[in-house]
């Protein structure tokens, strides 16, 4: 324990302490704001922790009728849009890197690199046309662009580092590529469909910019429905601030759980949806 | 799918050995070729098509060539709207990539409750976007919000943030940099865990101090790391979207409007959907063209420092 150990030591500790806490400042805040009530909120200088919490704020957000709505809406969307590309993404992944067809991943990389608000215009056209604008059915479809992206990629990059030697002895043994498949890669394959089903998740939940074309007052998913509580009640920033945590805590919570996962996916891809 | 698994022999027959080694796996492909064809290339094609026409919701489609595209340069709130995006996107490149090889080499030490505390550092670019983007939005408040609060504890005068056209720019950046830092320091983690332990080691015995083994050994070594961060975010940066347009809707005034918010109003709020499609057009090269000049420069300052040592 020589004194150059322990300055380094302390110089190391305050590093941590000032990288982290803008974001515990942040959710601290976050969680502050949505325990209080308007005379709190609105006070100044600002008050940290209240006398009296405002618990009534999230029993109100999530009592209202609309409220239950929405978190359906946003858990068929999400849900359909992972389970499908997780249905059709991983037999992909799998394929794609059995066949070594590098090339086909540039069209994985062009849907990272697209705004997602033009596969909106022609799409919202089509969605039009078809009549299919007042239902979650175009909201399910165009989640895909974010969720069969992100699987595929992953998926790639996993069947790449599973040894090929007991497909090959299956295969010799007379097992079909199916059988192979279903049987010997998948099975390996688990923790590489966890992360890609957990980053799916995330970034279809999350997604706002195509609800705010898509949706209609009944197809609202929660973050929509949380932006479209502002211009209603500007000053209430309670329910709002309860509103925003309500949403995002699913996330929040699978990041603190699943967060070896999520960061083996983003160092391994790097993909973001949108 | 048997029809496949049926041609397959016959192929194969000229190579025996081939038929189970590399043997079609097409079908397990196909599902998701659909799926990508429909709602990627699909809307590719489609959005260049009515980019060559006068298209707007409610009248008839006229082809109009590259009429849309002439437009383009000739549209003030266009032009400067790229101005934008190019100021919002180089704070939000290089601010992340600093503080984020920062943040990367300080989770690099070995310290107690490592895996903890990066957990809470990456959850503000998991958490969604919206959300946050409602609270910052509060915390921005000229005369509630807690960040002018924090300005007076220091001495420093309080700020109008977003609500003023100077402003709004750098204060959107603080709230993207916020959020994306995070994945920065995740991608130069990476890095950092590739390096040998040996240049450390001789560097130790050479005397050298903590900021010349960093400027010295590993910023030489995470170089390419820092390219590939720095690509991933302008990326991100240049096609932001749920923050601006939750916190200002691109204003006060169009100051904070970027050409993907301006896509957007042009789309879907005037619907104008021919315009719209140029600009998506434009946009997307845009975006290719900036991602070719960094990966040009990288292979320039590659190609520099083998140069130089020779």
């Amino acid at each position: 324990m020589s004194p150059r150990y322990i300055l380094g030591r302390i110089g190391l500790w305050f590093a941590v302490f000032v990288i982290v806490s803008p974001a515990i400042l942040f959710f601290l805040w976050m969680a502050s704001l949505s325990l209080k009530f308007e005379i709190d909120n609105a006070s100044y200088p600002p008050v940290f922790i209240p006398e009296h919490f405002a618990w009534k704020n999230y029993t109100d957000v999530l009592a209202s009728n609309r409220f239950l709505t929405y978190f359906v809406n946003s858990l068929i969307v999400t849900g359909s849009a992972t389970l499908l590309a997780m249905l059709v993404g991983v037999p992909a992944g799998y394929g794609i890197a059995r066949m070594a067809a590098h090339k086909s991943a540039i069209v994985i990389l062009i849907a990272r690199i697209t705004p997602g608000l033009s596969y909106l215009i022609p799409l919202f056209l089509l969605f039009q046309w078809l009549g299919l604008l007042g239902t979650l059915v175009p909201q399910i479809i165009i989640h895909l662009v974010v969720t069969v992206p992100i699987v595929i990629w992953i998926m790639i990059g996993y069947f790449e580092t599973t040894p090929m030697e007991l497909e090959e002895a299956a295969l010799i043994d007379g097992a079909t590529r199916w059988q192979v498949f279903r049987h010997v890669a998948l099975p390996i394959a688990r923790p590489g469909m966890a992360v890609a089903f957990i980053l799916a998740v995330i970034f279809s939940w999350n997604n706002f910019v195509f609800g705010i074309v898509l949706a209609g007052r009944e197809t609202r998913t929660l973050p929509v429905a949380v932006y479209n509580m502002i211009s209603f009640d500007q000053l209430s920033w309670g329910p709002l601030a309860a509103a925003a945590l309500i949403v995002s805590l699913p996330v929040l919570v699978l990041t603190v759980f699943a967060q070896r996962q999520i960061v083996a996916g983003l160092t391994a891809g790097a993909v973001k949806g949108g | 799918m048997s029809a496949i698994t049926q041609i397959a022999p016959a192929v194969a027959e000229t190579a025996p050995e081939q038929q189970w080694r590399r043997p079609s796996y097409w079908p397990f492909v196909l599902p998701a070729l659909v799926v990508v064809l429909a709602i990627i290339i699909f809307p590719w094609l489609f959005t260049i098509w009515m980019s060559l026409n006068e298209w707007k919701v409610g009248s008839p489609t006229t082809f109009v060539g590259l009429a849309n595209y002439l437009r383009l340069p000739a549209d003030p709130r266009f032009v400067e709207a790229v101005w934008h995006t190019i100021a919002y996107t180089a704070l939000s490149v290089v601010l992340p990539v600093i503080l984020g090889t920062f943040a990367a080499v300080v989770f690099h030490q070995k310290f107690a409750g490592r895996g903890f505390l990066r957990g809470i550092f990456i959850m503000p670019m998991m958490a969604t976007p919206v959300a946050i983007a409602l609270v910052w939005t509060m915390m921005f408040h000229p005369q509630l919000g807690v960040l002018n609060y924090l300005l007076s504890l220091v001495g420093l005068p309080p700020q109008l943030w977003v609500f003023n056209p100077n402003t709004v720019i750098p204060s959107l950046v603080l709230v993207e940099t916020w959020q994306w830092t995070p994945l920065v320091m995740l991608i130069v983690l990476g890095g950092l865990a590739a390096i040998p332990i040996e240049p450390y080691e001789s560097a130790e015995i050479d005397g050298a101090n903590i900021w010349q083994t960093f400027r010295y050994i590993t910023l030489p070594l995470i170089t390419p790391f820092l390219f590939i961060a720095g690509m991933i975010r302008m990326i991100d940066a240049v096609k932001s979207f749920d923050i601006i347009f939750a916190i200002t809707q691109g204003g006060p005034g169009s100051a904070s409007e970027t050409i993907n918010l301006y896509l957007y109003s042009v789309a879907f709020v005037y619907y104008d959907l021919g315009y719209g499609s140029a600009i998506a057009v434009v946009f997307f090269f845009l975006i290719i063209a900036l991602a070719g000049v960094l990966l040009y420069l990288r292979r320039r300052t590659m190609w520099t420092e083998i140069g130089g040592g020779a």
